[in-house]
């Protein structure tokens, strides 16, 4: 790999040598980035978590800066958990079904637009999803949250016991729509080429064996898939864990463990640190970086499992042919 | 490939699927309705939210807007712009990609042109790893690490920093697919012309994929711009102008989104539905203009 020897050969050897040596120091600097944000999220979240009266990982409310300190994740991260559920239950069916139209029954001229189009939501930035769920979502959402928590207020999510949906609906509903609009791109975008992918011999023995072509994706396209979509799907969970700024806007706050998605409140860890980072004294700001060390650690161990997935699904294709 | 697609449009012409009866044919036709329907609720979203921003947008959006700052407007009077903002967004924007432009692209050589498998491969999942910080993490990285442990203050770089980290694993990843794009009879040739690598890189491998990595990077600074949670920790927002990214608080053109948005009063909101607007569109263009490179581009074409 050095360089043809010749007279210039060890001149030119130092200068490959130190080339290589600033890219290598380029990629130490990025593991040194990542290794320095855990550290400072660690190192910075200590001062609160001693002062904490209250156990952070099960305590529910959010009086960090009042004396004593009692704080605690639990609310928050119950909020992050069923909002983010919530929106992968709503996008999921519909991206994929996007990809598949996309990839199966689009003519072939559409389906290129259609793809740019679906890229282009994936562009709008979250605030404007943010805005958008203010003014346009939420007046319109009243009346269907109110007819849902009274045809299927039977079903425990969909309980209204103290009857607020009628005037209020900054629920974790709403919240989680609009995280299931700002997923349902990636999701979609994924499942297209974990499709485009499939091996088109599949296809073809699955139509000449008879197949309707309902059949033929269900079976040779569908099926094959299931490991990329997978991933897919918790690469967008990851990105509805830590949505801040759109869920900060519909959500209205509260520090409660609620199973009630209709009505008024609930909050997320994230949009919990961008309500309340301005007003936070010392310790309130401390505990806001401990919260967001539980969403880190959340959001590593989804996007860890995720590539797990999607790069086990790439290998058991490559090992199929 | 263009014999597959064709016999699978064949098959679905109608006089092959019409021999299929009863409940099998009726569930076909149930699943392609489903396809079409879920194609339509995704794009309901789409327009409705580009046509709201457009619309609303563009009724309070004029030239005053874009040249004046919210210095001394409060939530109920209908003048004040965005030009604070869309400042301190451009220099923001700009440090950051100052910042994770060059060390991305480093990256990227090291890990197709020099690294060894394993290293390259470690490399690799902690960039993916990166790429899976939420956007408030990384804001809050930035507010320990320069606000609590080095006190300085809010400014415009912290910002960037914080911007610099979202955007380093997107250069990262985008550039090396890139240069993996390059034949390696390139290389070959240039070696065999004595050519030293490291000048091989520089001079053959980069230039042939610059318009793929130009794309890259206007996608990830797309990305970024309109990013707000981790501003809200380290720019905290100004009403007043300030053109320097190096000290004090700075406003941006999502942040002025979130505080007019915040507020209940209508003068606010059209503030905030005209930001959007402006922010969209500097999006589209790097996104449009991203995509026409696209097309441009030799490597792609192959």
């Amino acid at each position: 790999m050095a360089a043809p020897g010749s007279v210039l050969a060890s001149r030119r050897v130092r200068r490959f040598e130190s080339f290589r040596a600033i890219t290598a120091a380029a990629a130490l600097i990025t593991l040194v980035l990542l290794l320095a944000v855990a550290i400072f999220l660690v190192v910075k979240a200590i001062p609160a978590l001693r002062a904490d009266t209250a156990s952070f990982l099960t305590a529910k409310g959010w009086q960090p800066d009042s004396t004593p300190p009692v704080f605690g994740v639990a609310a928050l991260a119950f909020g992050t958990l069923l909002s983010s559920a919530l929106a992968l239950a709503m996008a999921v069916p519909v991206a994929v079904g996007v990809a598949v139209f996309i990839v199966e029954y689009a003519p072939k001229r559409i389906a290129s637009w259609l793809g740019y189009a679906v890229d282009l939501l994936a562009a709008v930035p979250s605030v404007v999803f943010g805005l958008w769920g203010v003014v346009f979502l939420i007046p319109r959402m009243t009346g269907f949250q109110h007819w849902l928590a009274t045809r299927f207020g039977w079903f425990p999510l969909f309980a209204d016991p103290d009857g607020q949906t009628a005037t209020a609906s900054r629920s974790i509903f709403v919240a989680a729509v609009v995280l299931a609009i700002m997923v349902l791109p990636i999701v979609a975008a994924i499942s297209r080429e974990v499709l485009r992918q499939v091996d088109p011999a599949l296809k073809e023995a699955a139509l000449a064996l008879g197949a309707t072509q309902w059949e033929m994706v269900r079976m040779a396209v569908l099926a094959p898939s299931r490991a990329g979509i997978a991933g897919g799907v918790m690469l967008g969970l990851g990105r509805a864990l830590g949505e801040t700024i759109a869920v900060a806007l519909v959500l209205g706050t509260s520090f409660a463990i609620n199973w009630h998605v209709l009505t008024p409140g609930g909050n997320t860890i994230a949009a919990n640190i961008a309500n309340y980072f301005a007003e936070a004294g010392p310790t309130g700001r401390s505990a806001l970086i401990a919260s967001g060390l539980v969403l880190f650690a959340m959001t590593l161990f989804v996007n860890t499992v995720a590539r797990t997935v999607i790069y086990r699904g790439a290998v058991r294709r490559g090992g199929d042919r | 490939m263009t014999a597959t697609t064709h016999s699978a449009h064949l098959a679905t012409d109608g006089v092959h699927v019409w021999k299929i009866r009863g409940r099998r044919a009726v569930v076909n036709r149930l699943a392609a309705f489903a396809m079409y329907l879920a194609m339509g609720v995704a794009l309901v979203p789409l327009i409705a939210v580009l046509w709201y921003t457009v619309g609303r947008g563009l009724s309070r959006f004029s030239l005053n807007f874009l040249t004046h700052s919210m210095a001394g407007v409060g939530p109920l009077d209908r003048n004040g712009g965005a030009y604070h903002a869309i400042l301190g967004t451009v220099e923001q924007v700009l440090l950051a990609s100052l910042m994770a432009v060059p060390l991305g692209l480093l990256v990227a050589i090291y890990l197709n042109e020099y690294g060894s498998r394993t290293m390259a491969a470690i490399v690799r999942l902690l960039v993916d790893v990166m790429t899976g910080i939420p956007s408030i993490v990384a804001g809050l990285f930035v507010f320990a690490f320069w606000v609590l442990a080095l006190h300085k203050g809010f400014s415009g770089f912290a910002g960037s920093m914080a911007l610099a980290v979202l955007m380093l694993p997107v250069v990262v990843r985008s550039a090396e697919e890139m240069l993996r794009l390059v034949p390696s009879a390139f290389r070959e040739a240039a070696y065999a012309l004595g050519i030293a690598k490291w000048r091989t890189i520089l001079s053959i491998v980069l230039p042939t994929a610059s318009t793929g990595i130009t794309t890259g990077v206007m996608l990830a600074v797309a990305r970024v711009t309109g990013e707000t949670a981790p501003l809200l920790l380290t720019v905290f927002g100004n009403q007043y102008i300030n053109g320097n990214p190096f000290h004090g608080a700075q406003s941006g053109l999502p942040l002025l989104i979130f505080q007019q948005a915040s507020s209940a009063y209508p003068a606010s909101v059209d503030r905030a539905w005209a930001a959007a607007f402006t922010l969209i569109l500097i999006v589209v263009v790097l996104y449009v203009g991203a995509r026409l490179l696209t097309r441009r581009d030799a490597l792609n074409q192959r």
